[in-house]
């Protein structure tokens, strides 16, 4: 790989600048990974991007579709990336080769408090591969990971053909999004559940089947000892069959193929691969709003406190206006993180909180609300540790807020054929918001039986909650998951209110309004 | 420079190629690709080249955003995202890839698809010409070939990084150094031997549509000729009761009201044959167009004449297309058919829609001609 090499080192103005920047950032109570950055020219920037900002992964065509996008948008002057960082232990972070001063030191800030993000918010504490027993730090050589993803799926590519690896790695990716995110988080396995065994002790032993005895010295006789194994054991197959896999509804649907299916050697490695880096990207999608904003809001505080000198000044204004620029057709994550943090520092440095505060709805009190208090720096530390952006949200969005940065909740109008604002009503925006941010935006399904109808179907079902998915997508998918799973699928939705069941056998698609079968 | 992701980049084109080859009718019938096209490139839509995951459909959930307006108003539309916005948030768009694919891909793809056989070159293949092309400069050459206006740039440069320059005296002496001399290039140019000679009939009973279906399949044939061929001319004609040769914007624009005649095409075509396309050096291809109601039976056994005396004998191929117009479709195809039958150089073919297209120019060019 010596063609790939380059010399990506900091040149020395940049490593005195990545110095005092840092220094500025511990200086505030920033706590991150050692960060190492690297300076790229425009094509390998967008190389790397394209992999999900890793210099090596395992080989795909959708990464050539996304590289070809990200030149494309760089060309024509539609996009430019400024920086890149990623969740490792050293952390690692590239600059582009060529950009200005102001714009080298606003990213050096940025990154700083992305990475400070990575290792102090709990959700990312799922993308740890243990604990280094020294220091206590975790451990995250997540490059090598992705490395070794490619290096193993290179291998088996040379043992069953690309193409072979190619189409299931599509299939793969089609069931990306169904992974528990949760699960990390949870009891490891059910192990370490509390035993079955005090419960199963209460119940009343059940009496063996036996037949009717009219008189006792014939029982011996009726029901003699070989009969009663025989009923014994038929009452055990009984109770075995009814046990139903997965015993819960189970969201980790790639957890649950890769323990379960019928696969190749290849063909589970490529899932666990796959699967894996799902759950290494879960956390990212999970904080897209606060990690933005909490990083937006260091890069504002350090360069405009520390870094940036009298001539800078309005050269960072600039392009921070642009990072911050608002638009109707979409949310700007940087923009609503760093507001929400800095509405939250607000609060609590006056002390707009707690019992008194909620109950006050004397509006002139309200607004003139101070307390003194001063404890906004320490609770946004507080937040950035504890929350990901669904409980951010859900906590600390007030009617103020929304009111402030305009925010507005819109639909589509078909008599329009358009997108429309619908209301800026306070309850709306929140519960539109949350939706749009539960589970990263995806629907919530499930794995339901592993033996549906008793054939060895697999049956899916889409916990609905009001928004239908897209029918030709789901069909797609179901594809994919025939093909992993081997025998028919069937997913459980709804369609406009009514329940529906999509079907896959293999061969042709079938769409069934109601639970009655043929 | 080589990049890691090449081989990736490299496998999606080769992903997008047949994903192109599979909705190549679909193109074909819609003229997307037509006005997409530059000079080398064709700009293709390629939709659903995304992996299908479950996911909400666009319409019933909306979204939250922020900015002014009110209940009711638009979100704006398909504006470009600002620099350094970030991806959250639901965009109202669907996505749709557009990749660029060159002209001989697309012939390539074109011929795949349609298992077109190459064509024999029966003219003198390959006669190429030199040219001298001047395209940049450099520091010796002959006088005649100075550059004057880089010559004394080049000078006030040295003299303004010496700093012997004087802005309240400005003399420039050039140099030795600074003189600068314009530098050729010799360029290989093939030769064009092949010509195809479009006729169309632009009388009354033609219609836009009809036109369009034309352009389309010319566009395809052009497409597909110009990669069998190094160099390749096209020549226009029109015609209704009399026939005039024009410039391609014309040929699909011009739209007359006369009745036919065929034959005055079939004559004017024979005439710019014999005076600049001799016979034995080039690859000549006739495409005539037509709704097939001929003025006369008299005209059509003058056209049948013509074919038989002047054009077919220098031809490669003489296609005759009849498209379906609003009043129906005429005799002039069963009239060809009766007298050339059997002779591989007539090909004939009808084409009552849009869909008919892609098998229409499989009939004319599936027998390499």
């Amino acid at each position: 790989m010596a063609q790939f090499a380059l010399k990506t080192a900091l040149p020395a103005y940049l490593r005195d600048e990545e110095r005092k920047i840092e220094a500025h950032a511990r200086s505030y109570g920033l706590d991150f990974f050692p960060t190492m950055f690297e300076v790229l020219p425009y094509d390998h920037m967008n190389e790397i991007a394209a992999y999900g900002g890793f210099p090596s992964r395992y080989p795909h065509w959708r990464f050539g579709m996304h590289f070809e996008e990200l030149r494309k948008s760089a060309e024509y002057g539609l996009s430019t990336i400024y920086e890149m960082v990623i969740n490792n232990n050293p952390a690692v972070a590239y600059l582009l080769e060529g950009n200005s001063m102001v714009d080298q030191k606003l990213v050096m800030a940025h990154v700083y408090g992305h990475v400070d993000f990575f290792k102090n918010n709990f959700a990312f504490s799922a993308t740890d591969l243990g604990k280094d027993p020294v220091t206590g730090e975790p451990i995250r050589k997540w490059i090598d990971a992705m490395a070794n993803h490619g290096a193993v799926m290179r291998r088996w590519a040379n043992r069953v053909g690309i193409e072979k690896i190619e189409a299931f790695v599509d299939d793969c990716l089609s069931l990306e999004n169904l992974i528990d995110p949760y699960r990390p988080h949870q009891r490891a396995s059910k192990s370490e559940s509390p035993l079955n065994e005090s419960a199963a002790y209460d119940k009343p032993g059940e009496e063996l089947p036996r037949l009717r005895v009219d008189r006792d010295y014939m029982e011996q006789y009726i029901n003699p000892n070989e009969f009663l194994e025989a009923q014994r054991r038929k009452v055990e197959t009984e109770a075995t069959r009814t046990k139903k896999t997965p015993e819960e509804a189970d969201r980790d649907v790639m957890g649950f193929l890769l323990e379960n299916a019928p696969l190749e050697p290849w063909e589970r490695d490529v899932l666990a691969i796959i699967r894996r880096e799902a759950y290494y990207f879960a956390p990212q999608a999970q904080t897209k709003i606060m990690n933005e904003g909490w990083a937006t809001y260091w890069h504002s505080k350090i360069l405009t406190e520390k870094a940036a000198d009298g001539s800078e000044i309005i050269d960072y204004a600039d392009r921070c206006a642009g990072v911050l620029a608002t638009s109707p057709e979409r949310l700007n994550p940087y923009k609503l993180g760093v507001e929400l943090y800095r509405h939250i520092e607000d609060r609590w440095n006056k002390g707009q909180f707690g019992k008194e505060w909620d109950e006050c709805d004397d509006l002139a009190a309200r607004q003139t609300w101070d307390r003194r208090l001063g404890l906004g720096r320490k609770k946004l530390f507080e937040v950035r540790s504890h929350y990901t952006d669904v409980t951010f949200i859900d906590e600390f969005l007030t009617p103020e807020f929304v009111a402030e940065q305009k925010l507005f909740a819109f639909g589509y109008n078909p008599k329009n054929d358009r997108f429309e604002v619908e209301t800026r009503k306070f309850a709306t925006v929140k519960q539109r918001l949350l939706f749009q941010l539960t589970n990263a935006g995806n629907p919530i399904i499930c794995v339901e039986d592993a033996n549906h109808k008793n054939r060895g179907e697999l049956l899916i079902s889409h916990d609905h909650q009001g928004i239908d998915l897209r029918q030709d997508y789901a069909q797609a998918v179901l594809v994919s998951l025939e093909r992993v799973w081997h025998r028919p699928v069937e997913l459980k939705t709804m369609v406009e209110g009514k329940p529906v069941f999509l079907r896959f056998d293999g061969n042709e698609h079938r769409v069934k309004n109601d639970q009655v079968r043929g | 420079m080589s990049l890691r992701v090449d081989q990736d980049h490299a496998r999606f084109k080769q992903i997008i190629r047949g994903k192109i080859r599979q909705n190549l009718r679909r193109y074909i019938s819609k003229g997307e690709l037509i006005g997409k096209q530059g000079k080398e490139l064709v700009s293709i839509p390629i939709p659903q080249i995304d992996i299908p995951r479950f996911r909400f459909t666009d319409k019933q959930g909306g979204g939250v955003s922020q900015g002014d307006g009110n209940p009711g108003d638009p979100l704006g539309q398909g504006g470009d995202p600002q620099p350094g916005q970030g991806e959250a948030g639901s965009s109202a768009g669907e996505h749709v890839l557009e990749v660029d694919v060159s002209l001989e891909d697309l012939a390539e793809i074109l011929g795949e698809e349609l298992e077109l056989p190459k064509i024999e070159d029966k003219g003198k293949s390959r006669i190429a010409k030199q040219r001298d092309r001047y395209v940049g400069l450099r520091k010796v050459g002959p006088n005649s070939l100075r550059h004057f206006r880089k010559t004394f740039r080049q000078a006030l440069r040295r003299q303004i990084a010496l700093g012997t320059y004087d802005p309240k005296h400005p003399v420039i002496v050039p140099v030795r150094d600074d003189l600068r001399f314009r530098s050729y290039r010799t360029e290989i140019e093939p030769v064009a031997n092949a010509v195809i000679l479009y006729m169309m009939d632009v009388s009354g009973s033609m219609g836009d549509e009809q036109k369009e279906i034309v352009r389309i399949e010319s566009f395809w044939i052009d497409t597909w000729l110009r990669h069998q061929y190094l160099g390749l001319e096209t020549r226009f004609i029109i015609h209704d009761a009399v026939a005039r040769e024009v410039d391609r914007e014309t040929f699909f624009r011009t739209r007359e009201s006369g009745g036919t005649m065929i034959s005055s095409a079939y004559k004017l075509a024979s005439e710019i044959v014999e005076q600049n396309y001799p016979a034995s050096e080039w690859n000549i291809y006739l495409f005539h167009f037509s709704d097939g109601d001929n003025w006369s039976v008299d005209d059509t056994l003058l056209c049948v004449q013509l074919l038989k005396d002047k054009l077919l004998p220098c031809a490669n191929a003489f296609c005759y297309g009849q498209v379906e117009s609003p009043y129906g479709s005429g005799q002039f195809i069963k009239d060809l058919d009766e007298h050339f039958k059997g002779d591989e150089r007539v090909l004939t073919s009808e084409i009552k829609d849009r869909d008919g297209i892609v098998d229409s120019i499989k009939e004319f060019l599936g027998k390499g001609k």
